[in-house]
């Protein structure tokens, strides 16, 4: 795509490009997208990406397999935890660790505690974009409730590094069964309230309806998962469609929409949350005793020689780590597949021709979250 | 026309409902912290940089400069070294160095610990101008502590 400003005959009509980002705040990092404009209506987009790039996966080749857990909580800082639960995944089916059951319903309840914190932030930036403030500050005051939860297990607010090859670094107490019991009550009561402040206001509904549409057709073309792909009609989730770790012993709903705009990709984030809640509560009342760590996990995280793959659904869609072993302790190849990476492929041809303004939109409603493009 | 004039009232109730929350938020307890002036409580919990433990019995450190934390280290942040020294059994520790501008609080330093000789600090409040004021000397701040 060629990026010279062109001139057409009719000094009114000429196109010119104009730099979204690197600091743009509704790229929310170090996005760039060059924007070709004709007047207020982007006529071709083309993101530029790499400014954030930290070469995770070099990385993962020179060190200890299990040393590349603190790596994954800085690809997608909003979803540390399910980072952290693909990785442990992969290496735990590589060398065949058995995880005790308490160890799964830990990991269950703080993965979706940080998927409902990830979808927060969302809320409340999205938002933002769209030139409400308000919402912001309520999200926020609900996630940070979370974020005193995990930060009580896990240590740390963000970049949690919680999950261990074959365990957690440390078992949740009763403390932490009250306080999130009382957070899903909280968070509960708090939804008819967001759904009167936002979902149904009619500023938004003007700014996100018709706005983006996708079809499933485009989302198998570009490999778009997560709740992009559930807006279109899709009910493809991880947790239902290969269940892993113990999801499939719970009862949740993978909630879709049809239209497959922003509206509908809002929608799907929304009621996920509801979702999520109740996993953490079944997951809450069926907390079986035992150990937090399996029993033989060797010092030294042997892997046979051979490929794994282990795939998660993280809040922006489907994460998956490839590994390639040479039978070293070592990982010869680590490959991490982001769905932001995926999920972004599509901007050029979704937001072709759309008003500048319903660009901020569209590319809100993707979730972005650069560190894990670039990572 | 018809169509017109309900979405006019639709779109303005929506509004309206919106206000409704913002006005009863408006009488709801506060939830922020003046921070600085107020401190909300850091859970013992949460994981500082490291630091080495003190010993209540001997009031010394418990390293036994095995170096493991060192090995482990996914960022090679530690350094340590001992010395042999008469009527010590082992090696005493002369230097223990944190590089906390690579350290990424992953907590394998304290888990392989075979003394349980490290642990994590409460320290949040870290700001600095130079890189080498987050060059820890960890030795000297056990032996400074009370």
């Amino acid at each position: 795509m060629s990026m010279d400003i062109e001139v057409l005959e009719d000094s009114r009509h000429h196109r010119y490009v104009l730099n979204m980002g690197p600091q743009h705040p509704s790229t929310h990092g170090v996005l760039r997208v060059l924007l070709e404009l004709e007047g207020e209506y982007a006529m071709e987009l083309l993101p530029v990406l790499g400014y954030g790039h930290r070469c995770h996966e070099k990385i993962a080749e020179f060190k200890p397999a299990k040393s590349f857990m603190p790596n994954t909580a800085r690809m997608d800082y909003l979803g540390a935890l399910i980072y952290n639960q693909g990785f442990a995944q992969l290496l735990e089916k590589a060398a065949g660790i058995e995880v005790p059951e308490r160890v799964e319903y830990i990991r269950v309840m703080a993965s979706e505690l940080n998927r409902i914190q990830s979808h927060l932030l969302w809320y409340g930036a999205y938002l933002l974009d769209l030139g409400a403030f308000t919402p912001i500050m309520y999200a926020f005051d609900d996630r940070e409730h979370i974020l005193d939860i995990l930060e009580d297990v896990t240590g740390s607010r963000l970049t949690y590094c919680y999950f261990r090859v074959g365990g957690v670094s440390k078992d949740i107490d009763d403390k932490f069964v009250t306080s999130t019991r009382a957070f899903i009550d909280r968070l509960r009561s708090r939804f008819p309230m967001y759904e009167d402040l936002v979902n149904g206001n009619v500023i938004l509904q003007k700014r996100l309806i018709d706005v983006g549409e996708l079809t499933p057709h485009i989302c198998a073309r570009y490999g778009i998962t997560g709740p992009m792909l559930r807006g279109t009609g899709v009910a493809y989730d991880l947790r239902r469609a290969e269940p892993y770790s113990i999801y499939s012993e719970f009862d949740f709903e993978i909630p879709t929409e049809t239209k497959g705009d922003c509206m509908a990709s809002f929608l799907v984030r929304f009621r996920e949350m509801e979702q999520s809640l109740r996993i953490i509560e079944q997951a809450l009342d069926r907390l079986p005793e035992g150990p937090i760590m399996a029993a033989k996990v060797p010092k030294k995280l042997k892997i046979p020689a051979g490929d794994y793959n282990s795939s998660v659904e993280a809040p922006r869609g489907e994460l998956s780590y490839y590994l390639v072993s040479d039978g070293s302790d070592v990982p010869y190849r680590l490959k991490v597949r982001t769905p932001s990476y995926s999920n972004l492929s599509v901007v050029p041809e979704m937001c072709q021709g759309m008003l500048l303004s319903d660009v901020v939109s569209a590319m809100g409603s993707l979730d972005l979250v650069i560190p894990e493009i670039d990572r | 026309m018809k169509s017109y004039f309900s979405e006019l009232f639709t779109g303005a109730w929506s509004l309206i409902l919106g206000l409704k929350v913002t006005i009863k938020a408006l009488f709801s307890p506060i939830v922020t912290y003046q921070y600085p002036r107020e401190k909300l409580v850091v859970t013992p919990n949460y994981r500082g940089h490291i630091d080495l433990v003190k010993d209540a019995e001997t009031g010394a450190h418990k390293c036994i400069t095995c170096g493991s934390c060192m090995r482990e280290c996914p960022s090679d942040c530690i350094f340590l070294d001992g010395e042999k020294r008469e009527g010590v059994k082992g090696k005493a520790l002369t230097i223990f160095t944190l590089n906390f501008t690579k350290c990424s609080l992953c907590g394998a330093c304290v888990e392989v610990c075979p003394t349980d000789a490290l642990d994590y600090s409460n320290e949040y409040e870290l700001a600095g101008f130079t890189r080498e004021e987050f060059h820890y000397d960890l030795l000297k701040r056990v032996e400074e502590r009370e």
